[in-house]
C-alpha cells in the first residue's frame, strides 16, 4: 500500500515536472525569438483550441507538432479536407489561411483573389481540433474501460468485485446511490442512469486527461472548451424538458397558488429559469476547468516572468499543490454536473400532488 | 486579449458538432453494452445480498423460535409429568382409602353376619335345649309320675319349681 502511494506520488511529480519542462522549453524558444515574454498570450494559446497539437520547438526553430485534419465547408467550394500542416506557419492553401493576428486569431479564413481576408464568408470549420482529438481519446478510453468492465461482470457473474470492478464500482454506486436515487427518486431513477453515468465518467475522464500534461492526446483543455460543455449542458436540458411531466409544465405556465395577474411576469421568469439552469451547468464546468489550467500555467510562467531559476522551486511546489487541487476539482466538477443534472431531471418529474 | 477571451467563450460550430457526435455515440454504445449489464449485475448482487441477509435473519429467528418452542415443550412435559404424578398419587391414596373402607365394611359385615349367625345358632341351641329340657322334663316327669304318682302334691310342686328355675335361667 505504502509503495503504491509513493509510486503514485512520484508519477505525479513526474507529470508536474514534465508540465514545467515541456512548457518551459517552448517558452524559452518563444522568448528568444520575440525578445519579450507575454504570459497572457502564452496561457491563452494553451487553453484555446487549435488545429495542431504542439509538442516542442527545436533549437533551430523547427516545430514538432501533430498536424490535425482540417475539415472546412464553404458555400462555393463545399467540403475541403486537408492536414493542418499545409496552413501552418501562415501558409495559404486552397485559398485558406490560419489567421494568427487580430480578432480572428486561431480561425481559418478564406482569402480571395486580391489576397484579402473575406470576413463576410467565413468557412464553417468542422476540423478535428485538439479538443476533438482529446474528446475522442477520452471516449475511446471510457468505452474500453466500461466495455471491459461489463464483460468482466458478465464473466464473473454474481461475485465480489475484483480488479477493475473494485475500482470503478464504488464510483458507479456513488452515482446511483448518492446522485440519482436521492434526486430523481427510487422508482424513476433507472431510466436516467445511463445518461448520468455516461456524463459523470465522460467529464471525469476528460478532466483527468486534461491534467496530464504531456503526450498527446493528454493535456488538451477539453472540458474547459465551451463547445463541449455546451453539448453536455444541452443534453441535460433536452432530457429534462423531454421527461417533464404535467405537474412540471403546470408549474411553469400556471403555477398553482399564483394570482392570475402575476402570470405575465411569472411565465417569462420560469422560461428564463429553464434556460439559465443548463447555462449555469455549461459555464460552471467550463470556468472551473479553464481556471485550473490558467492557474497552473500562470505558476509556470512565473519562472519566465522573473527569468530566474530560483523561482522554479516555489513554482514547482505550487504547481504540485495546484495539481492536487485540480485532481479534486476534476472529481468535484464531474460530481456537480451529474448532481445538478439529476436534480433538474428530478424537478421535471415530480410526483403529482 | 479580451478578444481572445471572447473566442474562448464562443463555442465553435465544428467543435459542437464533433463533441455532440462523440458524446452521443459514447452514451449510446455504453447504455447498450456497458451500463445495462453492469447495473443489472450490481442489482442482482444487491438483491442476492439482501436475500441472503433476510434468509439468514429468518433462519436465526426460526432457530430462536425453535429453541423457545423446545423450552416450552420441555416445560409442558415437566408440568404434565407433575400433574400425572399428582394424579397417580391421588388415585393411589383414593384407592388405598377406598380399599381400607371397603375392607372395614366387609369385616364389619362379616362380623355382623357372624354375630347374627352366632345369635341365631344360640337361639336355635337354646330352643333345642328348651325342647330337650322339656322332653327331659317330660321324661323325668313321666318317670317321676310313674314312681311317685301317689304322692301327687309333692311331685307337682317339684316340677313347677324346676320349670320355674329353667325359665328364669333362660331369660
Amino acid at each position: 500500500m505504502k509503495t503504491r502511494i509513493l509510486f503514485g506520488f512520484f508519477l505525479f511529480l513526474l507529470l508536474a515536472g514534465s508540465t514545467i519542462s515541456s512548457f518551459g522549453q517552448e517558452v524559452q524558444e518563444k522568448t528568444e525569438s520575440e525578445g519579450k515574454f507575454d504570459a497572457s498570450t502564452f496561457i491563452l494559446d494553451h487553453i484555446a483550441d487549435s488545429h495542431e497539437w504542439h509538442i516542442l520547438t527545436r533549437k533551430n526553430g523547427e516545430e514538432v507538432a501533430l498536424y490535425l485534419p482540417v475539415i472546412l465547408y464553404s458555400k462555393e467550394k463545399g467540403f475541403d479536407i486537408f492536414s493542418s500542416k499545409k496552413i501552418s506557419g501562415g501558409n495559404v492553401y486552397k485559398g485558406y489561411k490560419l489567421e494568427e493576428e487580430g480578432d480572428l486569431k486561431g480561425k481559418i479564413v478564406k482569402i480571395n483573389q486580391e489576397g484579402i481576408i473575406d470576413k463576410e464568408n467565413l468557412p464553417i470549420d468542422f476540423s478535428m481540433t485538439k479538443a476533438v482529438i482529446g474528446l475522442l481519446a477520452a471516449a475511446i478510453i471510457g468505452l474500453f474501460l466500461f466495455l471491459s468492465l461489463s464483460r468482466s461482470y458478465r464473466k464473473s457473474g454474481i461475485s465480489h468485485p475484483r480488479g477493475l470492478q473494485s475500482f470503478l464500482e464504488p464510483l458507479i454506486l456513488f452515482v446511483r446511490d448518492d446522485i440519482a436515487i436521492p434526486n430523481i427518486g427510487i422508482h424513476k431513477y433507472e431510466k436516467y442512469m445511463p445518461y448520468l453515468l455516461s456524463a459523470f465518467f465522460f467529464i471525469l475522464i476528460n478532466n483527468l486527461m486534461g491534467l496530464i500534461p504531456f503526450p498527446p492526446p493528454f493535456g488538451a483543455n477539453v472540458t474547459g472548451n465551451i463547445a463541449v460543455t455546451f453539448v453536455m449542458a444541452t443534453c441535460t436540458f433536452l432530457i429534462t424538458q423531454l421527461s417533464g411531466n404535467k405537474t412540471y409544465w403546470r408549474h411553469i405556465f400556471a403555477a398553482p397558488g399564483v394570482p392570475l395577474w402575476l402570470l405575465p411576469i411569472m411565465i417569462p421568469v420560469e422560461i428564463i429559469g429553464l434556460f439559465s439552469k443548463p447555462f449555469a451547468l455549461m459555464i460552471r464546468l467550463f470556468a472551473n476547468i479553464t481556471a485550473g489550467h490558467i492557474i497552473v500555467l500562470s505558476l509556470i510562467c512565473l519562472i519566465f516572468i522573473f527569468n530566474s531559476l530560483s523561482v522554479a522551486p516555489v513554482s514547482i511546489f505550487f504547481v504540485i499543490f495546484m495539481d492536487f487541487l485540480e485532481l479534486l476539482v476534476a472529481l468535484l466538477q464531474a460530481y456537480i454536473f451529474t448532481l445538478l443534472s439529476s436534480l433538474f431531471i428530478g424537478m421535471a418529474i415530480p410526483d403529482s400532488h | 486579449m479580451i478578444l481572445l477571451a471572447n473566442s474562448l467563450v464562443t463555442p465553435g460550430v465544428g467543435t459542437i458538432f464533433w463533441s455532440a457526435l462523440i458524446f452521443i455515440l459514447f452514451l449510446l454504445i455504453l447504455s447498450k453494452f456497458g451500463w445495462k449489464p453492469i447495473l443489472s449485475a450490481i442489482n442482482a448482487r444487491d438483491e442476492m445480498i439482501k436475500g441472503s441477509l433476510e434468509s439468514a435473519a429468518k433462519a436465526r429467528e426460526d432457530m430462536l423460535k425453535l429453541q423457545s418452542d423446545n423450552e416450552a415443550i420441555l416445560r409442558k412435559a415437566r408440568e404434565e409429568r407433575e400433574t400425572i404424578l399428582k394424579e397417580a398419587r391421588e388415585v393411589r391414596d383414593k384407592l388405598i382409602s377406598e380399599a381400607k373402607g371397603k375392607a372395614t365394611e366387609e369385616a364389619e359385615k362379616l362380623i355382623e353376619k357372624a354375630r347374627n349367625g352366632i345369635e341365631s345358632e344360640k337361639l336355635k341351641a337354646l330352643a333345642e335345649i328348651h325342647e330337650q329340657v322339656a322332653t327331659l322334663s317330660v321324661d323325668i316327669a313321666s318317670k317321676l309320675l310313674g314312681e311317685r304318682l301317689k304322692t301327687t302334691g309333692e311331685q307337682a310342686k317339684l316340677i313347677d319349681n324346676y320349670l320355674k328355675e329353667i325359665d328364669f335361667k333362660k331369660n
